[in-house]
């Protein structure tokens, strides 16, 4: 009932636009053929696309799209990672005759987008997050992803400076790399500053769950956890939650820190128009587009939202030079020797992995000083 | 132990807390409809009700820069909600459990659609009352912060259990629910009556909406409920229809939900899956425990569809 809705939402304003810019064109522009589309890109979330964090930063990147000439965009939110993106997507091929799609959530890729690349081979799906595996995916397929952990590892910079109890806390969804590559990230950077910091990380077990994560800021504002971040897809209610306790936060996905100015210190926020004006820029001039994209802080993937008042000299200068040490490329949070916290080596003396290292993508453990379990 | 943390002691603090902050809504949600049930209907819809109370709170207080008046649009609006959902049903061979899962779907979306506009926007809380001031610890103090729709909320639960037995509202409300012929014998329309219900039902699920945008966790986001109102429902049968259950069995749902965050936050980080089932697990084992094939369950309203 609600696909057909959408479909006829979708058909109706399709018409009217395309009526409405036929009337316009043929007013002003006698050749109108001339500013057809040449392509268009649909764009897939998850949640709500002005979210303060996943999905924001996703549209933010779509909308960086708006200016390019010959590109339309169509987008959709609130898409459940069911059989509703299958739907989504075939709507978005067959009605509004998308080229490129980015179904950007996790749980969009096996099976939903591979049947969709299998049915459509002309079209291209690029998947964020996902493992595009040349030897198992087709070659419409793709994935891209950037190296955040960066930015949680200067955020964790920041957080040891600003820190008075020594304790951080770190709000999670679930035990997945991406989400324990953060929270080792988070640690190791503030341990760069002091290496008695712990982390206290909390699981809520679902992306989004806003009382359980106003109830995780919580418990860990009691512990005494005085700058606490996350990777929720929703930092909102997090954000606010901690910073009403009057503890500092540091951000992840998009900038939070109009929700709270005083006591934002910093963020690692996506910088997706980069990436997604990259794949469009390789769709008008027609090379194949790249089934397998990565990059971080150098390439322009991941930003950082700018320091905080609450952010004193010492950490600032800190925070600079690691940047600055980034930007060269090839830095490596996870080096050796290291234990995980429950003992287990995880890298020797000497040995050391570089954002790049397709190890971290597979990552299953916390780093000594993290107070969690991922089971 | 460090001077900062409190240790051990945060997790029965977490869970009066979080019985305390998470519990509001539900017993709002569970009030509403424990009236509605009593006279006979079932009104699924309130998790939509809760949604766009939300919503509608929210927006309302962004837009006049009051709290109150957000609240009281929030229940103006479940009252539409309500008196929607008891109009359709008063039509026969109407299906109330069909038409409540309808208007769930229908509120939310409708929420959704007049909500965007008001995701970005900071809107005015609602007051809270510092309980905890008499405590020099702020862990103490932040978690007795109560606010006062939470006060309002224990005091209509009482008020609801002694109007139920002793009032003439409260007994017109009961012999429509319990029984159809009974009431229209006495000259009553049971109709009107579970019209009025389902509307006074509706408005207070509005209620429980703007607490949770307005006071905790405190924004609007499309995720707000996620499903709290549909739970809520539940409790009113786990509650035996009683609205003093209905209070004590949401502040015991409050309290466990609360179990998962604090103990991980203590470092019993094992098994924190099981913890947030832990609420579940609980109603079951008492519905089990209370349940018996040979009679009906006790308190339930001869009226309701799930139980006739």
């Amino acid at each position: 009932m609600t696909d057909r809705f959408m479909l006829n939402r979708r058909q109706l304003l399709k018409t009217t636009a395309a009526g409405a810019a036929l009337g316009l064109a043929s007013a002003s522009f006698p050749i109108s053929r001339a500013f057809a589309t040449a392509a268009t890109v649909g764009f897939i979330y998850v949640g709500p696309k002005d979210d303060y964090g996943y999905n924001q930063a996703h549209a933010e990147g779509a909308a960086a799209l708006n200016g390019i000439e010959g590109i339309s965009v169509v987008e959709e939110e609130n898409v459940p990672e069911t059989v509703d993106v299958q739907k989504t997507m075939e709507s978005m091929i067959n009605l509004d005759g998308a080229s490129l799609i980015f179904p950007t959530s996790f749980g969009y890729f096996d099976p939903h987008m591979l049947a969709m690349c299998a049915k459509f081979p002309d079209v291209q799906f690029r998947h964020c997050g996902g493992m595009w595996d040349k030897a198992k995916h087709p070659m419409n397929a793709g994935s891209y992803f950037g190296y955040i952990g960066m930015g949680q590892y200067l955020n964790g910079v920041v957080a040891g400076h600003t820190s008075k109890s020594k304790k951080l806390g770190f709000v999670a969804a679930k035990p997945i790399p991406q989400v324990l590559l953060n929270i080792n990230s988070f640690l190791l950077g503030a341990r760069s500053v002091d290496p008695a910091i712990t982390c206290q990380v909390i699981f809520t077990g679902e992306w989004s769950l806003a009382v359980k994560e106003a109830e995780a800021a919580n418990a860990l504002v009691d512990q005494g956890a005085d700058v606490i971040t996350c990777h929720v897809d929703s930092p909102k209610v997090v954000v606010e939650t901690v910073a009403g306790r009057g503890a500092f936060v540091c951000g992840y996905h998009a900038n939070q820190s109009p929700l709270a100015p005083e006591k934002y210190l910093t963020g690692a926020e996506w910088n997706w128009a980069k990436v997604y004006k990259m794949f469009v820029d390789d769709l008008i001039a027609g090379t194949p587009l790249p089934n397998f994209t990565r990059g971080g802080l150098a390439d322009g993937f991941v930003k950082m939202s700018p320091l905080g008042p609450a952010v004193g000299e010492p950490a600032r200068k800190q925070f600079d030079a690691t940047l600055a040490e980034m930007m060269k490329g090839g830095f490596s949070v996870i080096k050796g020797p290291l234990k995980s916290n429950k003992g287990a080596v995880v890298a020797t003396e000497g040995q050391a992995f570089a954002e790049t290292a397709i190890e971290l993508e597979s990552m299953d453990y916390l780093v000594e000083g993290v107070v969690g379990s991922t089971a | 132990m460090d001077a900062t943390g409190i240790g051990l002691w945060g997790v029965p603090l977490a869970i009066l807390g979080g019985a305390i902050r998470v519990s509001t809504p539900f017993i709002f949600v569970s009030l509403g409809e424990a009236i509605t049930e009593r006279s006979g209907r079932i009104n699924l819809g309130l998790e939509g009700t809760l949604v766009f109370g939300a919503m509608t709170a929210y927006a309302v207080a962004v837009m006049t820069n009051s709290p109150w008046l957000g609240l009281l649009a929030a229940a103006a609006a479940g009252l539409c909600f309500g008196l929607f959902h008891g109009w359709i049903c008063k039509f026969p061979k109407v299906n109330d459990i069909a038409i409540g899962i309808a208007l769930m779907l229908f509120g939310s979306g409708l929420a959704f659609f007049f909500g965007k506009p008001f995701i970005k926007p900071k809107a005015p809380n609602l007051p809270a009352i510092p309980f905890g001031a008499w405590s020099d610890i702020p862990q103490v103090q932040a978690a007795l912060d109560v606010n006062v729709l939470f006060l309002i909320g224990a005091a209509l639960s009482l008020v609801l259990w002694w109007a139920f037995r002793n009032t003439r509202a409260g007994l017109i409300v009961r012999v429509v629910g319990d029984s159809s012929d009974a009431a229209r014998a006495m000259g009553l329309d049971p109709n009107t009556v579970r019209l009025i219900a389902t509307g006074v039902g509706g408005a207070l699920a509005g209620i429980g909406g703007a607490y949770l945008s307005l006071y905790y966790p405190g924004s609007w986001t499309e995720r707000i409920s996620s499903g709290q109102g549909l739970m809520a429902v539940a409790l009113v049968i786990f509650a035996r229809w009683n609205p003093l259950g209905c209070f004590a069995s949401a502040l015991l749902f409050g309290g466990a939900g609360a179990l998962g965050p604090a103990l991980q936050s203590v470092g019993v980080t094992q098994g924190y899956y099981l913890f947030y089932a832990a609420p579940y697990i609980l109603t079951l084992i008492i519905m089990i425990a209370t349940s018996s094939p040979t009679r009906s369950l006790a308190g339930a309203p001869g009226e309701l569809s799930i139980t006739k």
